[in-house]
């Protein structure tokens, strides 16, 4: 799994490369939350677009986050996924708690 | 019901083999001319069960043994068995509610993507006995252009 962060504004962005399971999770887990205590950040940007698989064990650190960010007020967002991995978001129910779009560009255009 | 071929895994209780057993059925699951996003929701299946048995069963001990049997069966069947030697569920009925999980910080989704996804999951395990998850699925029967 290849994590890359980028901060503008307040907003963490991150992509991710590889497939999430259990093997990466916790590496994941640690290295958000890191940046989301550390730096004056309030929403987050998960781009998923070179994510080939993803189960339980990456579900769980979507939520996980997004409890943290919502609970500062904060808006998260998932963008560039794939459809059998949308398909298994869209089956747990994140998107409704998490809006899913095509791309970053289309959440500056909102 | 006549074997058509069938695989049978050990390997050591990994993280890094949870990848490698999904890897290893899907492709195996692929003899069965059945469509891309099928094999992607065999692979999760298997990514649960196992997953389950590192996490659960062996309390993330990496020393461990991991039993994976998958079978073809004429009528375009796949089953597919989960094995640890681990801890066991004392209450496998609870184990299995959407949601349920015994660690917090877990979604307690795995037994519900592998009952979502297959057409049937039995559980035999007790405290102490470890877990076996037996997992069955008939695929139809797709035109090639499936794959297109
Ligand atoms: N192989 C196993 N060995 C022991 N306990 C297990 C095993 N598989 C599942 N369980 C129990 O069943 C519960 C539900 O499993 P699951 O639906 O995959 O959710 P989660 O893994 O998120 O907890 C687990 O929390 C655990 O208590
Ligand atoms: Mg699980």
């Amino acid at each position: 799994m290849d994590i890359e962060m980028k901060q503008v504004r307040n907003t963490l962005i991150v992509k991710l490369k590889g497939e999430l399971d259990m093997q990466v999770a916790d590496k994941l887990r640690k290295e958000l939350d890191k940046k989301l205590e550390n730096e004056k950040i309030e929403n987050l940007i998960i781009n998923l677009g070179k994510v080939t698989f993803i189960d339980s064990s990456g579900l769980g650190v979507i939520i996980g986050r997004y409890k943290k960010v919502s609970s500062r007020k904060g808006k998260m967002y998932i963008v560039g996924a794939n459809p059998s991995v949308e398909k298994i978001l869209v089956f747990c129910g994140i998107n409704k708690l998490v809006p899913i779009y095509g791309s970053e560009q289309d959440i500056i255009n909102i | 019901m006549s074997i058509k071929n069938y695989v049978r895994l050990e390997f050591q209780s990994l993280p890094e083999n949870v990848s490698f057993a999904r890897s290893c059925v899907g492709s195996f699951a692929s003899q069965i001319d059945c469509t891309l996003e099928e094999i992607e929701e065999i692979k999760l299946v298997v990514s649960e069960a196992v997953s389950n048995s590192i996490i659960h069963g062996y309390d993330n001990r990496t020393n461990e043994k991991i039993f994976v049997m998958v079978t073809i069966a004429d009528d375009r069947c796949l089953e597919i068995m989960v094995e640890d030697r681990g801890k066991g569920i004392a209450d496998v009925k609870q184990a299995m509610e959407p949601t349920y999980s015994s660690d917090e910080t877990r979604m307690g989704l795995g037994f519900t993507f592998m009952k979502s996804f297959m057409d049937d999951m039995e559980v035999i395990s007790s405290p102490g006995e470890g877990t076996i998850v037996k997992m069955r699925r008939t695929f139809m029967s797709h035109e090639k252009e499936a794959y297109a």
